[in-house]
């Protein structure tokens, strides 16, 4: 095989492998931060929280009920799920005629709780969680050896973040939530019932973080610091793209994710504060974000 | 009415005269290095409340500021051999430079995204910290020595470096409150309550929003420079976000937008993890207990609800 810039084939499409599967993830949490948004005006602090629960589930399921892998894809996330719709109940709802910025340190502070207390049970030292035996294994594909699990969590990150966009873009309930989005109380004048609406937007939204923390399990070890770090990039992402958009939300993540493998290749030391950087480039260039609408 | 503008109201100046007395009497009963951690977080909290309170934007990223302040502090103390008024000086003015970088781009977005923004860019500090060379990784900046003061007093001893710390803190809060009553403050306020009528009324809002936002990093700094001469000690905890949290936490604990409210939830915080330290990962949980609570519930804070109840600003 050719050399790239000095650099082998392998080690490029390894990293970039590594990109793209980062950049699902961030890809599904900005999806979710964005739905969110979107109706409740609410940056979800406690979005990399849930993502961590989401896998701390997919854990409990298996060791406390023996529940496996592919059970734990739809009911962990319906779990967290119902969990978001408590929070958005008891807690949230109550400061929507707030200025925005309490609903960021509610859910700060849900994050911190919610973090120590997995801290406090199960410590910081990471769980295990096997690969499902249908998806252990790879294939060589002559360049580079590919991961089954791995190529699973692109496909089916890809196929959530599609069918959350055509849910929003092209169904009928899709319609009424981007109503709701622009004119909350025209459209409940229209009949719709806008806060069963946004409960389950917000339901739905974490549902896509406890999601994403099913699919990160078996990569990366379930451990209650898992979420903190990420969402901040997750935050970074948000901003690069703007949360205007559906679909801008999901390419940004993809694309970061992949910006960020490139740079580990080419420049390792960097590879961390790549997206900040590039955040920084984007605010001087495009305040309002890649995709975004001016505010 | 007397326009805010003309001098300190009494009751303000017979608060902060209190304070100064039982502050110079508290080293003789308290362990002093613990009363110059709540003075150090004191006018952290004062620094962002600044920003938050009277200027409406909500940073949560302050961390970089106090810790980068402090790494910056700590390398002169110990590389440079800095005496600590120079090494303080030099962690603010460091604290400044940064406030400023970061602060003209964040005030390019409102809002939520303001908050997002700066929590991003304290991210990318942190993650600076941990891997630039003179930072010592995860060890931090380490055995910083306590040099001579002015190369003159003896910094040894904790009593000389207690009223050191106190002239430097006070001196502070007292500067900030003097910026919040002045007709810059005033603007500030304006800004806070009505943004499109302060640009309509001519006011350049961005320069006055990057502004506050340069000195409450200045001040953030200010206190994170001179916590690493008390505790001879520049770590990675004090740029993690978990720290702009905390102070957050203080800020609203105590009251936003209030004079004394950052002082007494530094006080409140800093003792709660003072007597917590032992339950270990449970002092997490009581934070975002309080957090929650405090959102929910008790948005004016402590000195807020004390401000209504004597209707006065505290």
């Amino acid at each position: 095989m050719f050399e790239l810039l000095g650099i082998p084939p392998q080690v490029l499409l390894g990293q970039l492998l590594l990109g793209l599967i980062n950049g699902s993830f961030y890809a599904v949490l900005s999806l979710g931060l964005a739905v969110i948004f979107g109706l409740l005006n609410i940056i979800n602090f406690a979005h990399g929280a849930l993502y961590m629960m989401g896998a701390f589930v997919a854990w409990m399921l298996l060791n406390y009920l023996g529940i496996g892998y592919w059970w734990a894809l739809i009911l962990a996330p319906l779990i967290t799920g119902a969990f978001g719709i408590l929070l958005e109940r008891t807690m949230l709802s109550r400061l929507y005629h707030l200025d925005h910025l309490y609903g960021l340190l509610l859910t700060f502070g849900l994050a911190l709780i919610i973090q120590g207390l997995f801290r406090n049970y199960y410590g910081i030292s990471g769980l295990p969680y096997r690969i499902p035996d249908l998806l252990s294994g790879g294939n060589n594909l002559g360049f580079m050896f590919l991961p089954n699990y791995r190529a699973w969590v692109v496909v089916a990150s890809a196929a959530i973040c599609f069918g959350t966009w055509f849910m929003i873009e092209k169904t009928r309930l899709g319609a009424y939530l981007r109503a709701a989005t622009e004119n909350p109380v025209l459209v409940g004048a229209f009949g719709i019932n806008v806060p069963l609406l946004i409960m389950l937007t917000y339901g739905f939204g974490v549902a896509l973080a406890g999601f994403a923390g099913v699919l990160a399990a078996p990569i990366y070890s379930v451990n209650p610091n898992m979420g903190a770090d990420l969402i901040i990039v997750v935050f970074a992402v948000v901003v690069i793209g703007g949360m205007g958009s559906i679909m801008g939300a999901i390419l940004t993540g993809y694309m970061l994710g992949l910006v960020e493998g490139l740079t580990r290749v080419f420049y390792p030391e960097g590879s961390a504060v790549v997206i900040f950087v590039i955040m920084a480039i984007v605010l001087l260039i495009k305040p309002e974000g890649l995709f975004g609408r001016a505010a | 009415m007397v326009p805010e503008t003309t001098g300190m109201p009494k009751l303000h100046m017979a608060i902060f005269a209190i304070l100064f007395v039982f502050l110079v009497a508290l080293p003789f009963f308290v362990y002093p290095i613990f009363a110059m951690k709540v003075m150090c977080f004191a006018l952290f909290a004062a620094a962002l409340n600044l920003l938050l309170g009277f200027g409406g934007l909500l940073s949560f990223g302050h961390a970089a500021y106090f810790g980068g302040a402090s790494y910056v502090a700590a390398h002169a103390a110990k590389v440079w051999g800095l005496t600590p008024e120079l090494a303080v000086l030099c962690g603010t003015a460091a604290a400044a430079f940064l406030g400023l970088v970061i602060g003209s781009l964040a005030v390019r977005r409102q809002g939520i995204y303001f908050a997002m923004v700066t929590l991003a860019f304290a991210q990318m500090v942190y993650f600076l910290a941990l891997q630039l060379p003179f930072t010592g990784g995860e060890d931090g900046i380490q055995s910083v020595p306590r040099n001579p003061l002015f190369g003159v007093f003896s910094m040894e001893t904790n009593i000389p470096l207690y009223f050191f710390v106190l002239a430097v803190t006070f001196g502070g809060i007292l500067f900030i409150y003097r910026i919040v009553h002045s007709p810059f403050g005033q603007v500030l306020k304006a800004i806070r309550e009505n943004e499109p009528r302060a640009i309509s009324l001519g006011y350049d809002v961005n320069r006055y929003k990057l502004m506050v936002f340069v000195l409450s990093a200045t001040f953030a700094g200010l206190a994170g420079a001179t916590k690493s001469q008390v505790f001879q000690l520049a770590s990675l905890t004090d740029v993690h976000w978990s720290m702009s949290g905390e102070v957050v936490l203080m800020t609203l604990l105590g009251g936003m937008g209030t004079i004394f409210g950052p002082l007494a939830g530094a006080a409140i915080v800093v003792t709660m993890q003072n007597y917590l330290a032992t339950f270990g990962a449970w002092v997490t949980v009581i934070q975002g207990v309080i957090f929650v609570l405090g959102v929910l519930l008790f948005r004016e804070g402590l000195i807020g609800v004390l401000a209504r109840w004597f209707k006065r600003p505290l």
